[in-house]
């Protein structure tokens, strides 16, 4: 067959043109609740079990999770490793020992978790004392403004989350997030994970990842795998409800965030 | 006009065969990378960008630098860089290629680089990058080789050329500032949060770009009949001369800021490069090396009986592009992670296989850059003989 350069660019023309054509009535009609609808019984005749497909009934739901750590529960290193270690096991975060580590939830001493809070005079004990850090989930996150792909975002509930499929592995979120609170699989993170558990995704390599608040337990009913090994040390609930037991919490005792002069509003509360 | 790169001299036919064999070796890295990931660089979770960032932003300073021929000749119709538009502006492309490669290399999962157009973010300034890189890319080909081709046929060049040109140089400005904006804009990074970022950028850009333009001139007209012209290069060695001057004064107004405030936030990543950051030195000796080789090029830039001689220009743009590449192509990145969120210095070094990469892509740079110059220099020759 032959084509001139006129005819060529007609049909390269006409094509893209149909193309996004169809990419913007795709959009629009999602818009407007044509497409994607849930269509129970179209997938029960297909054999489908829908049961498995909807909500779970126990689903905790929330406007704003938050989470509140009162440091002043945390007396033995058993109290942090706890926490630490049923992360790690049920989100399958391998253990590699190198700067190209991956941390969910992690320990740092009161002064490298507040480093300008802290002064040469300050009380020992608490100079001393081991923080747990995690994602803050904060309320105007800078990782999610600066993802150009959009593989983390912000839930209706609040959680900061990453979609590991989409991810490009920029590493822009990282350089973005003020609390270092986020990891790259620099590596195949399979093999250091010492027992794989199923009912979790493993991560591949060169996307980042970090700590989600457990959004897939919040889903099942169940609290937060770190709160729930805490023994009451962390408190989570809705910000948004005033009769939560976070908002109970912080509304008699003292607290702090971290970095709260960047405008984040961190999700994250630490009573002394 | 392509079929020009096809017949040359025997020299540049082993130049060619250099790169292509050099680019070979380098390539084989790059399959490293793809099969092991990122953890072959020096990269780390506190130091998460490094070399290839630093390269891209160190080029779209390159690349927008062809602004500085383009304002004259086009705007001033100052004719006397009739005879180096065409070399800037193909450089400019090779330079933004190079760009778009080195994210690329630095991507984790690389085939999924198309995301970025299919779920566009509009509040990413990343997305904004890659818009502005590519329409840049477009512009300059079409500009590049349509006012080449018109020059071949001895007509004068399509009047569509003349809004784009007008066009190209908004958008030069607008791809070092967004690039610019890709840091200034994080609020956890002291060293990056500074509204002069964008200027200083500019000024960095408007003095190396020059300076290598020229330098590559220098090396390519002693293999080619084609010259420049005497006047070109004194003027462009002059706009190298201002900029540097901006540059470095840019540089002293971070300086003061950081250090009549003494806020710590602001000093410590400059206390890191250049006298060291608890124990951690390692970035200190380059640091002064930089400032050196900026001292001595600004000496013979500034004095125009120094400038205008040729040997000594050629030592201060060498002493320059040194200079300022050790600034922003190397320790505006490292240094930026410097320290952590949690005080603490993480020291980045690239390892062997991230530099090989990175000179892979340089390679690649190289040969669209021999090739359009090949082509740009073969026509000049032809029409102006």
């Amino acid at each position: 067959m032959d084509i001139d350069k006129r005819q060529f660019l007609k049909i390269v023309g006409v094509s893209s043109a149909l193309w996004i054509g169809s990419r913007l009535a795709g959009g629009l009609s999602s818009v407007f609740g044509i497409k994607d609808r849930f269509d129970k019984r179209a997938l029960a005749d297909a054999g489908y079990e829908v049961s498995k497909m909807l909500p779970d009934p126990k689903e905790l739901k929330a406007r704003q999770w938050a989470m509140a750590i009162d440091i002043r529960q945390f007396k033995t290193p058993d109290d942090y490793t706890r926490c630490i270690g049923v992360c790690d096991k049920i989100h399958n975060i391998p253990d590699i020992p190198t700067k190209q580590d991956i941390k969910w939830i992690w320990e740092e001493p009161y002064n490298a978790a507040f480093p300008e809070q802290h002064n040469q005079y300050m009380e020992a004990a608490l100079e001393n004392k081991s923080v747990l850090l995690l994602c803050n989930q904060c309320e105007f996150p800078p990782c999610v403004r600066v993802c150009p792909t959009g593989a983390t975002f912000k839930r209706p509930d609040g959680i900061v989350m990453m979609d590991y499929h989409r991810c490009i592995g920029c590493r822009y979120c990282m350089a973005a997030c003020p609390y270092g609170s986020r990891s790259f699989n620099f590596r195949d993170p399979r093999p250091y994970i010492k027992k794989i558990d199923p009912d979790y995704p493993t991560r591949t390599r060169g996307v980042v990842e970090k700590c989600d608040f457990c959004a897939e337990r919040l889903d099942q009913g169940l609290m937060p795998a770190c709160v729930d090994a805490s023994k009451g040390a962390m408190i989570f609930g809705d910000l948004r409800d005033q009769n939560s037991a976070i908002r109970k919490v912080l509304s008699t005792n003292f607290s702090i965030r971290r970095k709260p002069e960047l405008g984040t509003q961190p999700n994250v509360f630490y009573i002394l | 006009m392509i079929e020009k790169a096809l017949y040359g001299s025997k020299k540049y036919w082993i130049w060619v065969l250099f790169l292509v064999a050099l680019l070979g070796v380098c390539f084989h890295f790059y399959l490293l990378q793809l099969k092991d990931g990122l953890t072959i660089t020096g990269m780390s979770r506190n130091v998460s960008w490094g070399l290839y960032i630093a390269q891209f932003t160190y080029l779209v300073g390159v690349a927008a630098s062809a602004v500085m021929l383009v304002i004259p000749y086009y705007l001033h119709h100052y004719k006397a860089f009739a005879r180096m538009m065409i070399l800037g502006e193909f450089m400019a492309i090779a330079a933004v290629t190079m760009c778009m490669l080195f994210i690329f290399v630095d991507l984790g999962q690389p085939m999924r680089v198309m995301n970025v157009l299919l779920y566009p973010q509009l509040h990413s300034v990343m997305f904004w990058d890659m818009t502005v890189l590519s329409g840049y890319l477009i512009l300059n080909i079409l500009i590049g080789w349509n006012t080449l081709e018109a020059e071949r046929k001895n007509a004068p060049p399509p009047s569509w050329i003349k809004p784009l040109i007008y066009l190209s140089v908004v958008w030069a400005i607008s791809i070092h500032t967004v690039t610019a904006f890709l840091y200034a804009g994080l609020p956890g990074r002291p060293y990056w949060l500074s509204a002069i970022m964008a200027a200083r950028f500019l000024a960095g850009a408007f003095c190396s770009g020059p300076a290598l333009l020229l330098l590559l001139v220098f090396f390519v007209q002693r293999f080619v009949q084609y010259r420049v012209g005497d006047e070109a290069i004194k003027a462009l060695s002059k706009i190298v001369a201002y900029a540097m001057s901006v540059n470095v004064f840019f540089l002293l107004l971070e300086i003061f800021t950081a250090f009549y405030s003494r806020i710590p936030d602001d000093m410590n990543a400059f206390r890191y490069l250049f006298v060291g950051l608890d124990g951690h030195t390692t970035l200190v000796p380059a640091m002064w090396v930089s400032v050196g080789l900026s001292i001595v090029s600004l000496a013979i830039l500034v004095p125009p009986q120094l400038r205008d001689n040729r040997r000594l220009l050629t030592m201060a743009l060498i002493a320059l592009v040194i200079a300022t590449w050790i600034d922003k192509g190397f320790s505006l990145i490292a240094a930026g992670f410097v320290p952590n969120p949690f005080d603490r210095v993480t020291v980045y070094l690239p390892t062997f296989p991230e530099i090989m990469i990175a000179l892979g892509v340089y390679t690649i740079g190289l040969l669209i850059l021999t090739i359009l110059w090949k082509v740009a220099i073969s026509v000049k020759e032809k029409t102006t003989a």
